[in-house]
């Protein structure tokens, strides 16, 4: 059971002596093996959200849960998947798929059967011992997938792991990423400027407002998806080419412009 | 692209060319000086008379030792205080860079003492450990250690903070991070440290020796100067000179090998 619970999370934040708030009132319980997505304008606290589950940041108010315990630090429990990969450089792809069971303190021959399923699982065969900066970008954040998974993690954040991906690469990932997703299905709460990643992988998309950000909308992609057969579809495109997929996504767009077009004045006044 | 290849080969070798042409015009200078006769040559011997003394000082024993005896004991100090400074300070520096309360601690003590230059150890040094082997190799020390810690500290400090965030996520521990994300992520920092370390520590040296009786090469300068015996004192001078000059390049290619084998 990995349940996730915000709760009144509020985040504020002091720059050059103005006080500015972040989040506002954010209410959201991820349900067990629940896979939701966050969008949202940049700046609207949906990384910060991911954070606070991570333990790498905490509200200014209100509260964070897991299963009902409080985040008060990082733990292996929750495992992120980053942008930027954050792999490390002098580890071979083993060693650092392998570093988070290290710290777990499992046996070397225990660690190497879950590297190797995780590597073969991943499509990562004949590169176990390469470096980071021998591998293409879609290589590397399979690594950081895989070291993520291999801790066998009750929560999976995932902060844009595809955001730093060229075009065809990302689809590859997004598809893969179901694929995982539907072998090992975990709580995974996934932040996103992407709006058809989010409505092709999610159960359910989070919108949220312009700073402060709240949550504005809750749009429940599952029963869509299961209704729709989307699950029967091999390929993204197919999907994408749906009508139900269409009219999400429309959706969700006009949820953004609104936003948009709501700060836009205020800008204009501003100026 | 060729032009430009052809252009920084050419400005290389005119640089040698220009370095070769430095040195041997500065040796040239300095024959001709000694041979003038405006100095007695007690007090100036020229190059040839100083390579001339360190050929017969490397059979020829100056007091107790031959060049090579006193280089030997010269190299073992230098070697134990500088490992000492490097074991202790890269640790140090490392831990400081992590746990907060310990830089709160440390670096008070260290700021203060990092002014105390090596030569002002030296009296310390031989009140409390003596001119046997513990002066010499705390003044060293003295010298090499801070380097190895600032530069350890700094290199922790300049650690990208999303392998720290993502070294705590999968569960390292505080002591597993130090070892396996600061030092490896600091080492390019850290081998430019030992680089200056060890500069500062060579140097410290003479001023070591002045405390031993018995060996070293400060130690026979210094005999030297005694016995108003000029080229001996220029001879350890030039042995100084070349020692370090090989302990940098071996530091060196040392530094470009671990550079290239982790490709960064």
């Amino acid at each position: 059971m990995s349940r996730i619970t915000f709760e009144k999370v509020n985040r504020s934040f002091v720059r050059g002596g103005e006080s500015f708030q972040a989040l506002a009132d954010v209410d959201l319980v991820v349900e067990d093996r629940e896979f939701v997505a966050i969008v949202g304008p940049s700046g609207c606290g949906k990384t910060t959200l991911m954070r606070m589950v991570a333990g790498l940041e905490f509200p200014s108010a209100g509260s964070v849960r897991v299963d009902d315990v409080e985040i008060t630090e990082p733990g292996p429990d929750r495992a992120v998947v980053f942008q930027a990969f954050a792999l490390f450089p002098w580890k071979s792809v083993e060693d650092n798929i392998g570093f988070g069971l290290k710290c777990k303190g499992m046996a070397a021959p225990e660690r190497a059967k879950i590297i190797k399923r995780f590597i073969e699982l991943m499509g990562l065969g004949g590169y176990e011992k390469a470096y980071p900066h021998q591998l293409s970008g879609g290589m590397q954040q399979r690594v950081a997938i895989a070291r993520s998974y291999a801790l066998d993690p009750g929560v999976l954040l995932m902060d844009e792991p595809f955001g730093a991906l060229d075009a065809q690469t990302r689809v590859g990932m997004q598809e893969e990423l179901i694929r995982l997703s539907r072998l090992n299905p975990r709580t995974v709460l996934f932040i996103t400027h992407a709006v058809e990643e989010a409505v092709y992988l999610a159960d359910r998309v989070v919108v949220m407002s312009r700073r402060p950000g709240r949550i504005k909308e809750i749009i429940d992609v599952r029963s869509v998806r299961e209704r729709e057969g989307w699950n029967d579809l091999v390929h993204i495109e197919e999907v994408m080419d749906t009508a139900s997929f269409v009219h999400l996504r429309t959706r969700i767009w006009k949820l953004l412009r609104e936003q948009h077009d709501a700060a836009a004045p205020a800008q204009a006044q501003a100026h | 692209m060729a032009e430009v290849t052809r252009g920084t080969r050419h400005g290389r070798s005119k640089m040698a060319l220009l370095s070769a042409l430095g040195m041997i015009g500065f040796f040239v200078f300095w024959q001709l000086l000694s041979m003038s006769g405006w100095f007695p040559p007690k007090y100036l011997p020229g190059p040839v008379t100083v390579v001339q003394t360190m050929l017969a000082l490397s059979h020829d024993k100056y007091s107790g030792a031959t060049l090579w005896g006193h280089l030997m004991a010269s190299l073992g100090r230098f070697g134990i205080g500088f490992l000492l400074a490097a074991a202790i300070g890269i640790p140090l520096g490392l831990l400081m860079g992590w746990y907060r309360w310990l830089d709160d601690i440390v670096s008070p003590f260290f700021e203060a003492l990092r002014f105390v230059a090596p030569i002002a150890w030296v009296p310390f040094a031989g009140l409390w450990f003596g001119t046997g082997i513990g002066g010499p190799t705390l003044i060293i020390f003295s010298g090499a250690f801070p380097p190895c810690l600032i530069n350890a500290y700094r290199g922790a400090k300049y650690v990208d903070k999303r392998l720290l965030e993502a070294a705590r996520t999968l569960g390292a521990s505080g002591p597993r991070i130090v070892a396996e994300v600061l030092l490896p992520a600091s080492l390019p920092s850290i081998l430019a440290g030992l680089r200056v370390s060890a500069g500062i520590g060579w140097q410290s040296l003479v001023g070591a020796e002045l405390i031993v009786v018995g060996s070293g090469v400060g130690y026979m300068m210094v005999q030297g100067q005694l016995n108003v015996d000029t080229p001996i004192v220029m001879a350890g001078m030039v042995a100084i000179g070349l020692v370090g000059v090989v302990i940098d390049f071996i530091l060196r290619s040392t530094e470009l090998r671990i550079k290239k084998h982790w490709g960064r």
